[in-house]
């Protein structure tokens, strides 16, 4: 029966507690190893059955990705619930879901991206809603905190998180929150996440998507991409840090490279020269601005084009070169000064990508992450120059789900672990 | 000085860099024999010492911000005195930036070249001159800096240069070069947002600021991801997971941006992939632009040697160094390299030009040596400017140049105290070699040679029974005899303290003294038995080689008796000696006079000369000491017509200081006498223990 494989560590180690089972060890990357039939020979036909009932009051079902400056929370809503089960959930389960799926905004800084989730979704037998929550990693004390006010521990619950954060914090969930937390690989579920929303696509749209005519206002347009058969490709994960990943199958992928210079190098430097605060504030300011005052171009240093290197006019030679003078440091705006700073990461990370490319001979190259939220300037200046400077043989392709792939991954990792 | 010929620049988007040519007049001591026609006065000199005006090509790099560049443009206008120049080449973007303003200002045609062929025929040109002009960079080391020795063949090498901007350039032949890649993140960027995000705005100030910030204060670092976390997963937890990530948070620090970007061009060897860095990474594109109008003349047909009293030395990376030559160097900062009149390449014995090293101690690594070294140099400084002031009783301005150079060496040494890196691996022999830089800068070209001239004088008179009382020996003992002459010799060295101040009170001091101040057998380094056993046993060498070291004593009565000997096995010999002046050291000029003097005593020179069978040659060097990867082209094609199957090497500086642990083809011997306490007791000796150091290659 599916229901019994989505089980999961928690119920088990309920249920074999309550039969004098022993405890089973967690393991690094996933608490569930021992949970078949053979490896619980105490259990009984109706002890089975126990074992559904029980499995209700399994969820809540959490994948967690903790970045260094956003955590990501991806929360499966059951749709399917029966009567006889709404009855039987406890009341700290009920509230849980109930505050998470009527609001929209957690606190002042957590926020459900209404516009991604995904409705009518199977998993593990189950149908439901999956909800994509974040909120800054600076407030995961509190987010401890009320974890353990709501008395998350009750719900005898384990905690599957992914990212750096679940290393760092791993300490505070324990003592805190009384919470056990799963820590899974980063890379193994921003994979998994990728793969897995890709195939259930984004509620009968593409969840993959690419820019035509990228430089082209007009004429540029966001079109599906089939990424039916994936292998292999170049995954461009540009959250603080930027990582860069050779995908050649589910399970055969390397990193590639990486950069610090990735999102909080972009939001750090705005907030430092433009005083900004958000990384909306940061991106809305970029789109008012000018980078060509703050870099030295090409142009500015030859005239024109650079022609013995095939280098164009208008391609930046030294990324906030012209701050070098004193004239034209007074004569930028802050407006001018984001724009540029988005300009230089988004390059700087495209062109490190197309040289993983071109190593690795991977000529699709996904870009995700959450430094591409609502920012529409990197996704087609990433698409302009891969196309450009691999003269078209490169291609950039986007994903709507951006920075939850993590998330989703550690969530996959818990249902999955069968 | 004038500047003449040719005059390149290369701008880059934040600093210009000149190079241009000139010829520098400086005087020179000159010998020349008197024509004593019979008639040997006692009490007339041996020769007679001028001081003339000699003009030598210098190629000066300096390299300025652009804000200078009017200064600049004066500064090349104020020197162009040839008229002929009617064409500069200038490279970088600048080029095509400044060019009306260039020919308007300077009345040339301005002539664009290719910013990438620049660099690269300027980086070949510098890794083929300079001797350690490569260094690895060690973070977290005692050593900042480790120099390289310099690999016979350059290429392939991938070329970074980080300018504004950076570019990638793989070079595989002088010609063949291919561009692979860049960055528009480069020292502009980091000069830019250095300028926005602190009060400072000077670009060498910036580096000043960054060196004393701590970036983790804004970098978001792996641990401050993963927490305590990271050891387990085989992370450092330094590695800087975000940039500037740090900064978002409300407290936001001090805003003192990371000084991670390294100013420095660096390439990568085949095989082992290491960054390696060059001391005149600014200057290549200059010099490649210079290269590039200067072929017809071509530089590259000679060689160069970098003069360390007119370049401003490699600085550190490190907080607080000399905080005034840091400013200082942010806006003017210079290299001159001095044309060779001859020429040099490896000395075709050596085993492994590759892995050649002569110097003996590195005191870049060694803090203690350098310490006593340094200090050394210092306390004999007021000495060497005096003996300088005195050397030109005549000149009214003596005394002032002599405190010049004073200060100037003594500035250097200080720099070296704090920047021990800043020319190179630092050596005794670079301490040497600087100041007979400095002395020649201030026109003291040789302060030694009417000492010199003295003690050629006496020594002559002293030869013939000095030869007399050998001839008398039986056959062993006057080879031991012969040693103990050459080492006894040695011993009149101007260049040690201890013997310079004995020298100074007795005048008397002479051969028989010397003598008398030798260790007894077995001596700190002893192999005479297996040399006696090898002259007693085997065939007579082909031909010696023989580096001279002191005039006087050392060269008549040490060195000739010796050659002598050679000569009558039936050996045919080259006595190298010095093309210029350094310390009381025998010069080539010096050596001609002195021969001809002996062999008009005695039969068995004059007719080694006549025959051929003694050759004279120059080393092409001006050091006290001595570097065999760095000779006279004429010696080492000499070196191979005769066959040389035996080099003896003489004297502290050339044996000890160097080419202590030099490995060769053939049969060598390293002889010298310790004037030195510190050194000796360093060697498990005291003060005038001997080392005799005879090798033979295994087969």
């Amino acid at each position: 029966s599916p229901v019994l494989w989505g089980g999961g560590w928690s119920i088990l180690s309920m249920a074999s507690q309550m039969l004098g089972a022993p405890q089973h060890e967690v393991s690094q990357k996933g608490a569930f190893c021992s949970r078949t039939e053979e490896s619980q020979p105490h259990l009984s036909k109706t002890d089975l059955t126990a074992r559904i009932s029980f499995f209700v009051f399994l969820f809540p079902w959490f994948g967690l990705d903790i970045g260094g400056t956003l955590v990501k929370l991806v929360y499966f809503e059951p749709k399917d619930i029966t009567a006889e089960e709404e009855e039987e959930e406890v009341e700290n389960l009920k509230s849980i879901r109930k505050y998470l799926t009527s609001n929209v905004a957690y606190g002042s800084t957590g926020i459900r991206d209404v516009h991604l989730e995904l409705k009518d979704l199977t998993l593990c037998g189950r149908k439901g809603n999956l909800h994509f929550i974040r909120f800054p990693t600076h407030d995961m004390p509190a987010f401890i905190q009320m974890g353990s006010e709501k008395h998350f521990s009750s719900l005898h619950t384990t905690l599957c998180a992914t990212g750096g954060g679940a290393y760092k914090f791993e300490q505070d969930f324990r003592t805190m929150g009384d919470l056990q937390l799963c820590k899974l690989d980063e890379l193994d579920c921003l994979i998994k996440g990728v793969l897995y929303i890709d195939s259930v696509g984004f509620n009968g749209h593409s969840e993959c998507y690419y820019f035509e005519n990228p430089t082209d206002a007009e004429r540029c347009q966001k079109l599906p991409f089939n990424l039916e058969n994936p292998y292999p490709l170049l995954l461009v994960n540009i959250g603080s840090g930027v990582s860069i990943l050779a995908v050649y199958s589910k399970e055969n992928y390397k990193r590639v490279t990486g950069t610090s210079l990735g999102g909080g190098t972009f939001f750090g430097l705005c907030c430092l020269l433009t005083g900004c605060s958000t990384f909306e504030e940061a991106l809305e300011m970029a789109s008012h601005g000018d980078s060509t005052k703050v870099d030295k171009l090409v142009r500015d240093i030859y005239g024109g084009d650079y022609e013995r290197f095939g280098l164009p006019g208008w391609a930046v030679a030294s990324s906030f070169g012209n701050m070098m003078s004193k004239e034209k440091r007074e004569s930028v705006s802050k407006e001018d000064l984001a724009k540029a700073t988005l300009i230089t990461i988004t390059n700087n990370i495209g062109s490190i990508a197309r040289m993983c490319a071109l190593n690795e001979n991977i000529n699709r190259v996904v870009f995700v992450g959450n430094f591409l939220r609502i920012n529409t300037i990197s996704m087609r200046l990433l698409a302009y120059a891969l196309d450009y400077w691999s003269k078209g043989q490169l291609k950039a392709l986007f994903l709507e789900h951006e920075g939850y792939f993590g998330a989703v991954g550690a969530l996959l990792e818990l249902l999955d672990s069968a | 000085m004038d500047a003449k010929f040719e005059v390149s620049s290369s701008r880059g988007g934040s600093l210009t860099k000149l190079a241009y040519y000139s010829t520098v007049q400086h005087k020179v001591a000159r010998v020349r024999s008197f024509d004593h026609s019979g008639k040997d006065i006692e009490n007339e000199p041996l020769y007679e010492i001028s001081v003339q005006e000699e003009i030598t090509a210098r190629l000066h790099f300096i390299k300025f911000e652009n804000t200078y560049i009017e200064t600049c443009l004066d500064f090349i206008k104020d020197h162009l005195v040839n008229t002929e120049t009617k064409v500069i080449k200038a490279t970088g973007g600048g080029a095509y930036k400044f060019k009306d303003l260039i020919e308007k200002k300077l009345g040339l045609k301005v002539d664009k070249e290719d910013v990438m062929t620049c660099l690269i025929k300027g980086c070949n040109f510098v890794l083929r001159n300079i001797p350690h002009e490569v260094f690895a960079y060690q973070k977290d080391s005692d050593t900042e800096f480790r120099f390289q020795t310099n690999h016979p063949n350059i290429f392939p090498y991938l070329l970074v240069n980080i300018g504004s901007g950076v570019s990638i350039v793989k070079v595989e032949t002088e010609d063949k070069f291919e561009w692979i890649g860049g960055s528009s993140i480069g020292g502009g960027t980091f000069w830019g947002l250095g300028a926005l995000l602190t009060k400072t705005k000077k670009f060498d100030e910036l580096l000043q600021l960054a060196s004393k910030g701590q970036h983790t204060n804004v970098d978001m670092l792996v641990k401050d991801v993963y927490g305590g976390a990271y050891q387990t997963l085989g992370l450092s937890g330094n590695l800087i997971a975000s940039s500037f990530g740090k900064s978002t948070t409300a407290d936001k620090g001090i805003g003192v941006p990371s000084g991670t970007i390294q100013l420095q061009c660096f390439i990568l060897w085949q095989g082992e992939v290491q960054a390696l860095f060059l001391r005149h990474e600014g200057y290549l594109g200059a010099i490649g632009a210079f290269l590039k109008g200067a072929e017809q003349d071509n530089p590259n047909q000679y060689s160069w040697g970098e003069n360390y009293a007119g370049s401003s030395g490699l600085m550190s990376t490190s907080p607080d160094v000399y905080p005034m030559q840091r400013t200082r160097s942010g806006t003017f900062d210079m290299l001159e390299m001095d044309r060779l009149e001859r020429p040099l390449v490896n000395l075709p014995l050596l085993k492994d030009p590759s892995t050649y090293i002569p110097d003996t101690v590195d005191l870049t690594d060694d803090a203690m040596a350098r310490k006593y070294w340094l200090t050394c140099f210092e306390e004999a400084l007021d000495g060497v400017a005096k003996r300088a002031a005195a050397s030109q009783p005549d000149s009214i301005d003596a005394l002032q140049r002599a405190e010049k150079f004073r200060q100037k060496y003594w500035n250097k040494l200080q720099t070296l105290r704090q920047q021990p890196f800043a020319y190179g691996t630092l050596t005794v022999r670079s301490l040497l070699d600087t100041r007979e830089h400095c002395l020649n800068e201030f026109n003291f070209p040789d302060p030694y040679s009417k000492v010199k001239q003295k003690e050629n004088g006496i020594a002559l008179k002293c030869f013939q029974s000095v030869i007399e009382s050998l001839d008398s020996l039986g056959w062993e003992e006057r080879q031991f005899a012969l040693v103990k002459g050459l080492l006894a010799g040695n011993v009149f060295d101007w260049g040690a303290k201890a013997v310079s101040d004995v020298l100074e009170s007795e005048p008397q001091f002479g051969f028989e003294e010397a003598k008398s101040k030798l260790q007894e057998r077995p001596w700190l380094e002893d192999s005479y038995s297996q040399w006696l056993e090898r002259l007693k046993e085997g065939p007579p060498h082909k031909c010696a080689l023989i580096f001279a070291d002191n005039s006087g004593i050392d060269i008549i009565l040490g060195v000739f008796p010796f050659v002598r000997e050679l000569l009558s096995r039936g050996t045919e010999v080259i006595l190298a000696c010095n093309s210029g002046p350094a310390l009381n050291d025998v010069t080539y000029s010096e050596s001609l006079i002195v021969t001809e003097r002996i062999a008009a005593m005695d039969p068995v020179i004059q007719s080694a000369l006549r025959e051929e069978k003694l050759l004279l040659v120059q080393t092409g060097s001006s050091s006290p000491c001595l570097d065999l990867s760095r000779l006279d082209k004429g010696l080492a094609v000499l070196v191979r017509e005769r066959k040389t199957d035996l080099v003896i090497i003489e004297g502290m500086g050339r044996a000890i200081h160097t080419n202590y642990y030099a490995a060769l083809k053939c049969e060598s011997l390293k002889l010298a006498v310790i004037k030195n306490s510190w050194l000796a007791d360093r060697l498990g000796g005291k003060i005038f223990s001997v080392i005799f150091k005879y090798e033979v290659p295994c087969k």
